[in-house]
């Protein structure tokens, strides 16, 4: 149990010494731990100095909620309570946020498109909060198997969206988020996406700094909009309903405002590089003919699919997005030159991340993008099935 | 920032979707080029002094005394317009204006095209206005008018301006009100 006590210079309210982010995770000491992803979660939140916390149960995630209400009651989270519904749960995140708080929750499957009026909403009022995203897919028929197709309605809501491949990467993302969206040039909701059961459920091994320090608190007087604060000038005089007047004022206005918050996404490119050490991340054989550009579990796949290629003489690189908004096209396009067929491999049936890949791609790279292989419902993406898609194009009719 | 003036009244394509985006850290941004600090104030003040009709619009962060440094910087924003011989309009509040702003009198984020159309200004501060509401402000302006706009920024700049100055805060003021003067002279204003 940590002691609650005042916030001061350098200690926060349960003691903790205050730390930046580049401290945090870059130069503080690690210890190798084995967890799973929701309980890595709790201890990246026991390092952000966090104000608040909403939650409302929803398979994959509900552990990674009710271990977040752990550390309130241990002190560590300022304030924590449950909502009514994943609706209410993201309005009253955003209430937390414009009031000034560091704040974060956590959904799943069905319950983001419950919440979903709220994502643009939040984007729109310019709130740095975090949601973890634990991917399980949307009904129907009801799923909670791994699925990530509740990402594809995420991506235009103009919040930024990172993508962790595992437990190490959901730790470190998780935390550097916080400071990317709290930048007063991009001051917009980050969601840090993780694939539900492989990785909230699956322990792996985790370097962890120790939990005696935690990130300094956020400080909303840098905000791009004046914070709610009644006590405070000049936020008490300026205000006006984030809803705008819309009779009021024109369509310029409108206009304008909606590219600012996509504006904010494209701003945040720098820190994301320096904090996950690149929008991109390259493994396999760099100068193969061959790629598969993948994000989350799909990259530990293509993976093994590498390797199995590697022993039939074929080389392959992976290319693995860390952010999808902004979408790193630059960097992409410099990864895949001299190669001649990507695959796209993903957990869900529409295949956002190749539409993704292809806009992006289109009138700037020669490479043949392939949608595939794709699965759907919880099923799994064996290595074969990587394999013998890459067969069917370099070796057609002949197989693996 | 690659073009100024008219854009088919329309506030795309905004800067950050040609590649620009705010300076670096001690750095500042003059159209889409990342140029020293004071290199930026020598031609913000060029602007400024040679331009018809030059404005200052303090936002709410310098318009009330809400802390020490808002009075500091409300100071050095009146020295600074003597210098630049710069009219001001202020900011104080960024609800849209119905039925009909005063633009003779005040400038407002969400139409701040009809104070510089009213007014003819071809050059224009705009400090102390809150990130966001400056952002959207300066698309517009940008799209809707012909008037060279300069961000003075407590925080990370705005790559809508056609210049911007960021981390600015007194010290910075007072500096480029320096600044300023020796360019007053050189021009024999």
């Amino acid at each position: 149990m940590s002691k609650i006590t005042d916030m001061t210079a350098t200690k926060n309210w349960s003691g903790q010494t205050l730390v930046t982010a580049d401290h945090m995770l870059f130069e503080a000491p690690r210890t190798k731990h084995f967890m799973t992803g929701s309980e890595v979660l709790k201890e990246a939140v026991k390092r952000c100095t966090v104000d608040a916390s909403v939650s409302y149960p929803i398979t994959p995630q509900s552990e990674a909620a009710h271990l977040i209400g752990e550390l309130w009651a241990e002190g560590y989270v300022g304030m924590y309570f449950r909502g009514e519904n994943e609706f209410g749960v993201m309005a009253e995140v955003a209430g937390c946020a414009m009031a000034g708080s560091r704040t974060i929750t956590t959904t799943s499957g069905p319950g983001t498109l419950r919440a979903m009026e709220n994502f643009p909403q939040w984007s729109g009022t310019r709130i740095p909060c975090q949601l973890i995203l634990m991917a399980r897919g949307i009904n129907s028929p009801l799923t909670i198997q791994p699925d990530n197709l509740e990402v594809t309605f995420m991506l235009e809501t103009g919040c930024m969206i990172w993508y962790a491949e595992n437990v190490q990467e959901l730790f470190d993302m998780s935390i550097a988020a916080f400071i990317v969206a709290e930048k007063p040039d991009v001051h917009v909701p980050i969601v840090t996406v993780v694939d539900g059961f492989f990785v909230s459920h699956t322990r792996e091994s985790v370097m962890l700094p120790e939990d005696d320090i935690a990130l300094f608190p956020y400080e909303p007087y840098k905000s791009p909009l004046p914070p709610i604060d009644s006590e405070t000038p000049p936020g008490r005089f300026l205000r006006d309903p984030f809803v705008m007047k819309s009779n009021y004022i024109s369509y310029a206005t409108h206009a304008s405002w909606q590219w600012e918050v996509r504006s904010a996404v494209e701003r945040s490119r720098p820190y994301a590089e320096h904090f996950l050490g690149g929008l991109l991340h390259e493994t396999g054989d760099l100068d193969a003919e061959i790629a598969f550009i993948t994000c989350g579990t799909a990259s530990h796949q293509a993976k093994e699919g590498q390797r199995e290629l590697a022993k039939l003489g074929i080389k392959s690189k992976v290319i693995k997005l860390r952010t999808i908004r902004p979408f790193p096209t630059k960097e992409l396009v410099k990864s895949l030159e001299g190669i001649k067929h990507a695959w796209v491999p993903e957990f869900n049936v529409v295949g956002w991340l190749e539409k993704e890949v292809k806009t992006a791609l289109y009138g700037k790279s020669d490479t043949n993008i392939i949608g595939g292989p794709r699965v759907a419902g919880g099923m799994s993406l064996p290595a074969e099935a990587i394999i013998q898609e890459v067969m069917e194009v370099l070796n057609p009719g002949k197989g693996a | 920032m690659a073009n100024q003036g008219p854009a088919y009244y329309s506030p795309y394509p905004t800067a950050t979707y040609e590649g620009v985006i705010t300076p670096p850290e001690g750095k500042a941004l003059l159209l889409e080029e990342v140029v020293e600090e004071e290199k930026a104030m020598r031609e913000v003040a060029r602007v400024m002094l040679t331009s018809e009709n030059a404005t200052i619009f303090p936002g709410p962060q310098v318009l009330y005394a809400y802390n020490e440094e808002a009075s500091k910087k409300a100071t050095l924003i009146k020295e600074m317009a003597e210098v630049l011989n710069a009219k001001m309009i202020p900011m104080y509040d960024y609800r849209p204006k119905y039925p009909k702003i005063d633009a003779e009198v005040e400038i407002n984020p969400n139409h701040p095209n009809l104070t510089i159309w009213h007014n003819k200004i071809k050059a224009a501060i705009f400090i102390g206005v809150h990130c966001h509401y400056a952002n959207v402000a300066l698309k517009i302006v940008r799209a809707e008018t012909d008037c060279y706009t300069i961000a003075i920024c407590g925080l990370s700049g705005h790559e809508d301006a056609m210049a911007t100055l960021r981390d600015q805060h007194s010290s910075e003021l007072a500096k480029f009100i320096k600044i300023a003067r020796e360019v007053k002279s050189e021009l024999k204003l």
